[in-house]
């Protein structure tokens, strides 16, 4: 089983970002960390989508991963990252198994509404939760990275090469499963369930297995992040937040996997320039860019590529 | 002959409306039946409720023998009945081929595959075998929203197909297809079913087909059936006519018309 085109281009795209990584300035690879982070967790939300589902609730995840990693340091005293981050897929992934359970019964808004009541409940418990620092939130202990402390676990650039790795190992992995069986299916439900039934597929499970492996990737996002930032609080869980999740992968589209990586890095540009040159209206030029898009390029950035593509051939 | 499917008392109400009652019908292997019957006799109903589309308010179906009433489709198929629908059920947005490979998957194994592509050799193998038998290779790598209806059909048959199945049931399979193209379909459907020695049970309400290709038919009429037996026998049945072909009404009214 050797790597096709496309997994070649993301082992490349790894490659040409961890070099780069030695050149750019400080603020340029957190931003480019934070775009890795938030395309995982928009990742899972692309995985949704492509069975039809909207979850207006991945900062559940996300938050989860987060605190894992804060808490795990705080009161466990876990240090390594790799283990942090695993603690945080472990608890999401018990959680997603309940969760999974009833959600999956349910399809478009009530999907989209009850996936964003469990955020907020988490929300509402950490906002309430002294020990976690209310809505202050609290921040991450130094961590090290296979028990190497390369530079005092706040080194930007460490948390850059941990966050290409993951988000590559991610990426391969979601490439394979959108084109194998189960990843077509996903398509197929948001086309014709009936028929997904009638082949002998079992149109429940394969939405479960969806859920929970979105659920996964939004904890290893939000895990990143809070490594990141060195910080966690309660609006990782805020419905903001996953509008946000939503927003970019609109703006991505569906069609690859790298197209999440590509939407995450523009609207975090976006976003932090928009804030910089008009503070008090940066939201106005969200959502133009928003709609700008979904007037435009309804399949997302992606299909620029594949229309360029298809002109071509 | 060995039966393979039969249905005791099977009855279907919605509230007050009588959608099928008290159906009794045993067939054998190999046996190609029509079903016939005016909009509204309880034709699709009886279908839907032998492939566990729609739960029955009474009665039992048993396939090969054993009991399969509440059996949803997942497991109708695994036990070797599959079924085509009136309206072509496909995944418009992924390719024929894509279709096909899905419904090969699906039949492989009861655990989807993870990270193994869907288009493995030996499945491109397959869709194109059944593709050909079909006549529709050359939509093989079109979307399917490219096909004309008659071809849809068609793919829609071969995806039942490709699960095994030791029985097939086709709703309407030349609905919305032209005149001029009907037996063709057919034709070609039926080839098929003869090489792979299938039991075949198809709603039809075109009674040129139904004369040509079934051995024995199933009169549906105010969601019983009425009339069960031969083709020519069944055709020929006054009530069927009255009820279900017409024939007879049309007779009555040539001779009310000579009268005057």
């Amino acid at each position: 089983m050797g790597l096709q085109k496309s997994e070649i281009m993301l082992v490349l795209a790894a490659a040409a970002i961890t070099l780069l990584s030695f050149v750019i300035p400080d603020w340029l690879a957190f931003t480019t960390t934070l775009a890795i982070a938030s395309a995982l967790v928009v990742l899972g939300v692309v995985l949704l989508m492509r069975a039809g589902l909207v979850s207006f609730g991945q900062g559940l995840y996300y938050c989860i991963g987060g605190y894992a990693v804060g808490m795990g340091g705080r009161f466990l005293g876990i240090n390594d990252a790799l283990l942090l981050i695993a603690m945080g897929v472990v608890v999401t992934v018990a959680l997603a198994m309940l969760l999974g359970l009833l959600l999956t019964r349910y399809r478009e808004i009530f999907f989209a509404m009850l996936t964003l009541a469990f955020s907020m409940i988490l929300y509402g418990i950490l906002v309430k939760s002294q020990n976690l620092g209310s809505t202050d939130g609290f921040g991450v202990s130094d961590w090290t990275l296979l028990w190497f402390d390369p530079d005092g676990g706040k080194g930007s650039k460490t948390v850059l090469w941990l966050a290409t790795a993951v988000g590559l190992v991610v990426a391969l992995f979601l490439n394979r499963y959108f084109g194998s069986a189960i990843g077509l299916a996903c398509e197929a439900i948001r086309e014709n369930e009936v028929r997904v039934e009638y082949m002998g597929m079992s149109r429940r499970q394969i939405l479960y297995i969806n859920y929970v492996i979105a659920a996964a990737i939004g904890s290893i996002g939000g895990s990143l992040t809070s490594l990141a930032a060195g910080h966690v609080d309660p609006t990782m869980a805020y419905w903001t937040i996953s509008g946000e999740f939503v927003f970019i992968a609109l703006l991505g589209g569906t069609g690859h996997v790298a197209a999440s990586f590509i939407a995450a890095m523009i609207f975090i540009m976006v976003r932090t320039y928009a804030v910089e040159l008009f503070p008090n209206s940066w939201q106005m030029i969200l959502g133009i860019v928003l709609l700008l898009i979904i007037l435009f390029l309804p399949k997302g950035i992606w299909s620029l590529f594949t229309r360029r593509r298809r002109v071509g051939s | 002959m060995t039966e393979i499917l039969r249905t005791e008392g099977l009855s279907r109400y919605f509230g007050a409306v009588v959608a099928a009652e008290d159906i009794n019908v045993t067939i054998t292997e190999g046996e190609i039946v029509g079903v016939i019957g005016s909009n509204g006799a309880g034709k699709t109903t009886f279908i839907n409720m032998v492939t566990g589309y729609l739960p029955p308010s009474s009665g039992t179906i048993a396939f090969d023998g054993s009991p399969i009433k509440g059996l949803g489709p997942r497991k109708l198929m695994r036990k070797g009945l599959s079924r085509s629908f009136q309206i072509p059920q496909l995944f418009l947005e992924l390719s024929v081929l894509d279709n096909l490979s899905m419904a090969l998957s699906a039949s492989e194994s009861r655990h989807l595959e993870m990270l193994r592509p869907v288009r493995t050799p030996e499945r491109i193998a397959a869709a194109d075998e059944i593709l050909s038998q079909m006549g529709i290779t050359q939509y093989r790598d079109e979307m399917v929203t490219a096909m004309p209806q008659g071809a849809r059909k068609l793919l829609d048959i071969a995806i039942a197909m490709l699960a095994n199945p030791r029985m097939l049931l086709l709703d309407e399979p030349t609905s919305g297809v032209s005149t001029d193209e009907k037996l063709t379909l057919m034709d070609t459907v039926m080839e098929v079913v003869k090489r792979r020695k299938l039991t075949v049970l198809f709603v039809e309400h075109d009674m040129e087909i139904v004369q040509k290709y079934v051995t024995r038919v199933l009169a549906f009429a105010s969601g019983m059936v009425i009339k069960d037996g031969p083709v020519e026998e069944v055709l020929n049945d006054e009530k069927v006519q009255e009820l279900v072909t017409g024939k007879r009404r049309d007779k009555d009214t040539e001779t009310h018309q000579g009268d005057a």
